[in-house]
Formats: C-alpha cells, structure tokens, sequence
C-alpha cells in the first residue's frame, strides 16, 4: 500500500516545483508585452529611447525568464518521475495539451528569444519588431495549454474510463479545448501576468524617479506600465469573477471550502466578507455577509442554491458507496475482462468510480471498509477550510488594492505632470510583492481546494503518486529546494543590480551609471 | 481517420525523429558545451564559444521539452515507467539541465573570473551529463528494466540506481557522449576560426574515434556478449486496445538480430554510425565544416536508428515481468489521441523547422573575437 507519507511528500514537491516556477512564469507573460509595446512606439516613431527600453527592460525579462525555463523542465517531466499513476491513467488526455504547448507555442517562443537578444543588428526594424510579436504569441499560447491541461484537472470533461486499457481515455478533444474552467483560468491567469509584468516594470521606473534619475526613460515606461497595468486589473477582476462562476458549477466543493459555506443557504446566499472559522464543529462562530453576492456571483441567479459542506458531504457519501460497487466489479474485470457480471455492475456504478477509489487510501480491498473509513473518506471530500477562505480573500483583497493603484498611476499619467507624486511613487514600489503573492495564493486555491483528487472526482491523488521509496523522495525535495534557493539568490542579485544600474547597463552613453568600459580580454 | 495500427507504427517513427531531432539539435549545443572548457583558453574565447548557440540553444532546448510531451501523449505508459524507474538518473538529467539557462545568461552579466569559470563549468556539466545519461538509459533499455505492474497496471521498479551503471550501459553512455561532442565539435568549427577552430577539430576527431570504437565494441558486445534480447511469442494483433500484460515474452540470444535478418537494408543503419563520424572527421580536418555538420547529423540517424530497429516493436522490456515488457503495440495513448497528435505534429514540425532555419540563416557566419568586444553588453 501507498504510505501517506510518500503522497505527503511527492506533493509537497511538486507544490514547491510548481509555485517556485510560478515565479517567474507571470513576469514572463506580462513583460513581454510591455516590450510590444514599447518597441511598436519604437518603430512607429523612431525616437531612440523607445528602443532603449525595450533593450533595457528585455534585459531584466531575459534574467527572469532564465529561471523560468529553468524550473520549467522540471514540470514537464515531474508526472512522469513522479506522478507516474497518474500519467498512466489520464496520459491519453492530459498528455496531448502539453505536447501541442511544446510544437505550437514553446518553440516558436524560444526560437524567437534568441533573435530578440541577438537579432538587433541583423534584422531590419520591422522584422526585429516581428520577432518580439511572435515571442510574445509563443508565450501566451504556451500559457493557454498549460491551462488546458490544468482546466481538465479541474472539470475533466470530454473523456471516459475503459476498463480494458484501466485509464481515462478522450472521447472529444474539443471539449478538452473549450473546457469552460480552462477559459475562464487562461484568460484570468495571464491578466494576472500582467498585471505583473506592469507592476514591475511602474514600481523600478517609480524608483528610478524617486531618485530623480533618467527620468524621460522612466516617465515612458511608467506611463505605458499604468495604461497596460490598468486595462490587465480590470481583465484579472472580472475573469476572476468568471472563474468563480465556473467554479461553482464544476466543482461544489472548493466553492463551499473559499466561501466558509458548511450550510447550504437559501437562495441568493450572501457573500461572507470575513469569518471566524471553526474547522473542529464545522461552523462559523461569527460573519460578516453582504446579501445576494454569493448567489450572483456563484449561479448567475437568484433563485438556485449554492450546496453548504454539510450537504456536498452527505451526497458524496452515496456516491463513496456506490463506488465500492464500482472498484469491486473493476477489480474482477482486470482478472476477468469477460465476466459478464462484473460487466454489468461496473457500468452501472462507474459514474462513482473516482468515489470508490478514494477508500483505497484507508484499505486496500475496499470491501473491507469500515463505516469509520468510509466516515475519513467523505470528510477528505471536501478541502480544509481556513487555508482556502483565507488564501482567497488575501488574493482578492490584492487585486481590488493594485486596481486603486493602477487607478491612481493612471489618472497621474493622463494629467502628464512632469513631477509624479512622490506618495504615488513611493506606493508602486512598497506594492511591488502584491502580484507574486496573489499569484501563489491563485493556484494555492485552484490545486489546494481541488483536493482529495489529482482529476476532480475521477483519480484522488492519493493514487496518482509514482511507487518510489520515501527517502527518494527526501532526497530529490532536498535538491530541489537546496537547487532552487541557490538560483533564486543569484537571480535576486542580478535583478537588484540591474535594476539599480538602471538603463545605463546598456552602455549607450545616454544614460546615467554608464558602466566603465573594461577590457575584453581577461 | 488512419487505421490505429498505422497510427502506432508511425508514432514509433516520430518518437525516433524526436529523439534524433533532439540529438541533432540540442546535441549540438550540448557538445559545444561539453568542448567549451577545454577548447576556450580566455574569456574572450569561451565567449566566443558560448555565442555561438547564444541565440539557438533555447528554442534547441525544446526539442527535449517536446519530446517528454510528446512520449507523454502518444506512450503514456513509457512516460511513466520510465520516468519514475529511472528517478534518479532523470533527476540527474534535469539537475544537469538547470546549468545551461542560468548558464548562458548570467555568465557575462558580472566581469568576475570566478563567477564566469564556474559558470563555464556550469555550462559543461549541462553539455556533458545529459547525453551519458541517455546512452546509460538506452544501454539499460538493451538489456531490460525490472519492472512490473500489478493487475490495476501500477507500475514498480524493483531495481537500484547503482545497477542501471552496469559496464554495458556505461558503454553505450561513451558512445552517446562521443557522439555529441563530436556533433557539437562539427558545429562549434563551423562557426569559429583560428585557435578556437583548430583545437575544436582535434578534439572532434578524437571524438569521432571514440565514438567508432565505443559503438563497434558495443555491436560486439550485444552480438557475443551474452546480452539476450527479447521476444513476443504470442500473437499480437496490433490493432487491439493496449494492455500490455496480455502478451507473452520470452529472452533469447539472437532476438535483438532478429530484424536485421528479417530485413537485411537495416544494415544501412550500423554501417552509417560507424562510417559517418570517420568521414565527418575527415571533412572537419578538411574544414569542410558544414558538411561534417551533415555526415555527423546522419552519423547520429544511424547509431540511434540501430538501437531502435534492433528493439522494435519493445520500447521499454522488463526483465524481470516479461509480459509486462512495454512494446509499441501496447503502451500507446487511444487511436484518436494518437491520430489527433499525428495530425498536430505534421502541421507544425514543418514551421518549427523553417523559423528555426531562418534563426540560424539570420546568426550565420563566423563569431570572433571582435564580435564580442562590439557587443560587449549585448552578448553572452
């Protein structure tokens, strides 16, 4: 049997792997914008300093975006070190969205980083121009894979179990596509990249200012960072909104665990602002609600209800039941894929099998469950509560606060005052973690409150795990971690330091803190 | 919609491209990094050295991206085995990797001996370790793998780390090693001249003998070595769902020959492999550089090519639950999985080639040392 302490341990791994990776991924994905940005006004006007920072502010993207793909190959190849079940069972399904992410945009966006780098002086304005677009294309449909794949975690639709080939396989890959979860997540993902790369990019330019340096470098990307920041907040906002929607018609119960809900209220529930949580009675002792919201975000009615924990925990209950018919006609047809009987059970109780999988964590012939295992396996149906209200609240408290700043940088912007306000300033820079910690708070709530399951009702992740031993899994976190840290201290570094030399780091003799020039040969 | 035998043999050849598309491309850079310690005496020459592949090595980084994604969505049954069997050596892969972007981009970001040397290091450890690995992978994959799946097909590796680095894998990791430093020795002369030029030739010749001698002693050693190869005894009808334990397998001495006898053109591929880095020598020492580049390109068509036509239809045989051996029959994703996959890979394989030539054609020519001191600031 699977030791809990090897699933505790491969997820933790992967959790560290994949929100270290999720820092550098939404710079990646915001900055690479702004540099269209800043080179279409290059080409279009010919002024110089538009190419400046697009050189410039590309240097800081290129320190960034090492470690990304650094922490990148990881991911493409922890299911298989790792999560080996798993990608036996959904591989059919799972693995198609990240080979297309690899031919159709990864490529294309790798190829075109080198000649952005190095094709300044080999390629005409216009083509050069060309390159960055194409680079920015790679990244954002490399991107909207990733959230394919990961959308079908969430709602795995458009697939079914074959007990021959004991997998999910696909029945309709357009279905997988147009996932209505995995829309929803792309869209409100890369706004958030965005608003990241935009957060960048006004808080240096901010301190640039501050410190009343090439200011005609830093009033441009400070204005073009608060137009972009702006439009991306509100995007972040209002798909955040759509995400909310589709979360609640998919999965119930991460609904249930961000909201604090254990009843199920009548309908249109009320959205709770803050609550103190009491995970030990399963209640709330007090909270704080505005009518109506929940109902209207949660069901885009006012009349449909939104099931309470207690009550998702009740039907879950059945569906574990029904389950074990499931798991145990399975069990016969590996042995037998004839018998007719098990046949006939198997299709009447497979909707459940995913229910009945879950017992195989507590017992391994599930036959043997006892009611109090039965018991544990309904409460893991539903995630931890205070983790979840919390997280999420913390994600969205942040994007109302960076919508006031972009607001206000905006509005600062449009008046074209020459002096920023130093309060304004002073502000993007203190702002400048929001982004990153709203964006790990984002997929904390998305993977965390998709727990117990690796794939939403279908594998839990207690059997998604490869059958490595324990200290194996000791050693590989310990790399990784020690591994990662290491990086991260040397990309600080060097995004400090350059960041600090600011445009003179280019050596074009326009700036200030040129840097002095040393000789090439060592 | 192509008929799901069809599908299944022609995954197993775009598996093939794949793997050899990532040898030629990411091979390379990787060989190039391998040289760059030894055949760079300054910093000005490893910088050299270094651009290169400066603008190519990240988009040639994804031909091994890919193919995981690949082999993911068309033999999820070999994503997994393989990856979780081999853990360590595939963490050691990708420990390996982590050098090369951080390598690439910070190295000359600081004017510091140290800093730069260990990244030149760095940049080597990225460039020389993958490569052994994968020829100690396939050495092993010649051999089989203790593996097994129980009735609910999870699959247990049974065996150690230390043991995948048997003498013969070790073997084949020499030749896999050779085989890249030589391709990157082809490319590296191509793009440099003088002093980085001519020890770049000498090592790649040393390569390429290397490489014919390791690869010749490992035909030798398959042939006479006691190494027996695996074979399907049961009928398979290649049309069937996959289940890969509704086969039997058996070992015997000659089974890794068996296709060769069957189809004698075959040859063509062991004959390729031990030619091809003679004659990519010979053109290097000539500093006919693009066409060793080509014959080294071949050169790795034919070593690769001889291992997958010795093993086909096994992908990954297990050594220990024989029937549970994977083959190209059963370990495959669903028909329309594959047949979706297909259609996606002949749609953009062509464009990845044709930006990925114009890359190249917009960097060509020679870098020198004078291209590094104009863009001090710019280069790696």
């Amino acid at each position: 049997m699977i030791s809990d302490q090897l699933v505790d341990l491969s997820r933790l791994q992967f959790a560290a792997t994949a929100m270290y990776h999720f820092l550098f991924v939404p710079l990646t994905l915001g900055m690479v914008w702004l540099l269209v940005i800043m080179e279409s006004v290059y080409v279009m006007t010919g002024n110089v300093i538009w190419k400046d920072m697009t050189r410039f502010w590309g240097k800081l993207f290129g320190i960034n975006f090492a470690l990304g793909v650094t922490t990148g190959i990881t991911l493409e190849f922890q299911f298989g070190t790792n999560w080996a079940y798993y990608s036996h069972y959904v591989g059919d399904i799972f693995g198609a969205p990240l080979a297309i992410e690899g031919l159709m945009a990864f490529f294309l966006e790798s190829t075109m980083i080198g000649l952005f780098f190095f094709g300044w002086d080999r390629l005409p304005k216009t083509q050069h121009l060309l390159v960055t677009i194409l680079m920015a294309v790679g990244t954002n449909l490399s991107a909207l894979w990733i959230l394919i794949a990961n959308g079908w975690m969430q709602n795995p639709v458009g697939a079914e179990f074959s007990y021959v080939t004991m997998r999910m396989e696909m029945t309709d890959f357009w279905a997988v596509v147009f996932n209505p979860d995995a829309q929803a997540k792309f869209v409100h993902t890369v706004s958030a990249g965005y608003v990241t790369g935009a957060m960048f990019v006004l808080a240096v330019s901010s301190w640039y200012m501050l410190k009343g340096r090439d200011l005609e470098f830093a009033k441009r990307s400070f204005r073009v960072a608060a137009a972009f920041g702006l439009a991306s907040v509100c995007s972040v906002i209002v798909l955040g909104d759509e995400s909310g929607y589709t979360v609640g018609e998919a999965q119930q119960t991460k609904l249930a665990a961000m909201e604090a809900m254990w009843e199920t209220k009548p309908a249109p529930a009320g959205l709770t602002l803050i609550a103190g949580i009491n995970e030990a009675e399963q209640k709330n002792d007090w909270e704080v609600d505005i009518p109506w919201v929940m109902g209207l975000i949660g069901t885009r009615s006012v009349t449909q209800e939104i099931p309470g924990i207690h009550d998702i925990k009740a039907a879950n209950r059945i569906r574990i039941e029904n389950g074990i018919h499931a798991v145990v006609a399975l069990e016969a047809l590996r042995k037998d894929r004839d018998d007719a009987a098990a046949k006939a059970m198997f299709e009447q109780h497979k909707a459940d099998l995913g229910f009945g999988l879950l017992l195989k964590k507590y017992v391994v012939d599930v036959r043997q469950a006892t009611p109090e295992m039965i018991q544990k396996a309904v409460d893991s149906t539903v995630p931890r509560v205070t983790p979840m209200f919390w997280a999420f609240r913390i994600m969205v408290g942040l994007g109302f606060a960076m919508l006031l700043l972009f607001g206000w940088a905006f509005w600062s912007t449009l008046k074209m005052g020459c002096a920023q306000n130093p309060w304004l300033l002073r502000l993007a820079l203190v702002m400048l973690p929001a982004p990153w910690i709203a964006c790990e708070l984002g997929w904390f709530v998305a993977e965390y409150g998709r727990q117990p399951w690796t794939i939403y009702g279908v594998l839990p992740t207690h059997l998604s795990v490869s059958t490595l031993s324990v200290n194996s899994l000791y050693g590989s976190l310990a790399g990784f971690i020690g591994f990662y840290t290491v990086l991260l201290v040397v990309e600080m570094y060097l995004m400090v330091k350059f960041a600090r030399m600011g445009p003179g780091s280019l050596g074009t003799g326009r700036y200030s803190n040129e840097p002095v020039h040393t000789p090439a040969h060592a | 919609m192509i008929d799901y035998e069809t599908l299944k043999l022609i995954w197993w050849l775009l598996v093939g491209v794949l793997l050899v598309g990532f040898a030629i491309m990411d091979g390379h850079d990787m060989g190039v990094g391998t040289l760059l310690p030894f055949v760079g005496k300054t910093d000005t020459e490893r910088r050299v050295v270094i651009n290169t592949v400066g603008p190519h090595w990240d988009g040639n980084q994804v031909w091994f991206i890919t193919g995981g994604g690949a082999i993911f969505a068309a033999w999820p049954l070999v994503y997994a085995t393989a990856f979780s069997g081999f853990y360590w050596a595939m963490l050691a892969v990708l420990w390996a990797l982590f050098f090369r972007p951080v390598g690439f981009d910070y190295r000359s970001k600081i004017h510091n001996a140290t800093w730069r040397s260990t990244w030149d290091w760095g940049l080597f450890v990225g460039g020389f370790v993958p490569p052994v690995i994968f020829g100690v992978a396939f050495g092993n994959l010649l051999q089989g793998v203790p593996f097994g799946f129980d009735d609910m097909l999870i699959s247990t590796y049974t065996g150690t780390f230390w043991q995948l680095l048997n003498p013969f894998a070790l073997l084949a990791g020499v030749v896999s090693s050779a085989m890249i430093t030589l391709h990157g020795a082809t490319y590296l002369a191509h793009r440099t001249e003088g002093h980085i030029q001519a020890r770049t030739v000498r090592a790649g010749v040393g390569a390429a003998m290397v490489m014919v001698m390791s690869f010749a002693a490992a035909g030798a050693w398959l042939k006479w070595g006691g190494i027996e190869g695996f074979a399907i005894t049961s009928t398979i009808n290649p049309a069937a769902l996959p289940d890969p334990l509704a086969k039997t397998v058996v070992r015997s001495a000659d089974a890794w020959w068996a296709n060769y006898a069957t189809l004698p053109a075959l040859w063509a591929l062991p004959a390729l492999g031990l030619l091809g880095p003679l004659l990519a020598a010979g053109l290097m020492a000539a500093r006919r550089t693009l066409s060793a580049f080509v014959v080294s390109s071949l050169a790795i068509v034919g070593v690769i090519g001889t291992a997958g036509a010795a093993m086909f239809p096994f992908v990954m045989p297990s050594s220990t639950q024989l029937n549970a051996s994977l083959t190209v029959w059963d370990s495959v994703s669903s028909h329309l999985t594959l047949g979706l996959m297909f259609w996606a890979t002949l749609i953009f394989m062509p464009l990845i080639v044709l930006y990925t030539g114009w890359a190249y054609r917009v960097m060509r020519g020679k870098v020198t040392e004078q291209f590094v001191h104009d863009n001090e600031h710019a280069a790696y």
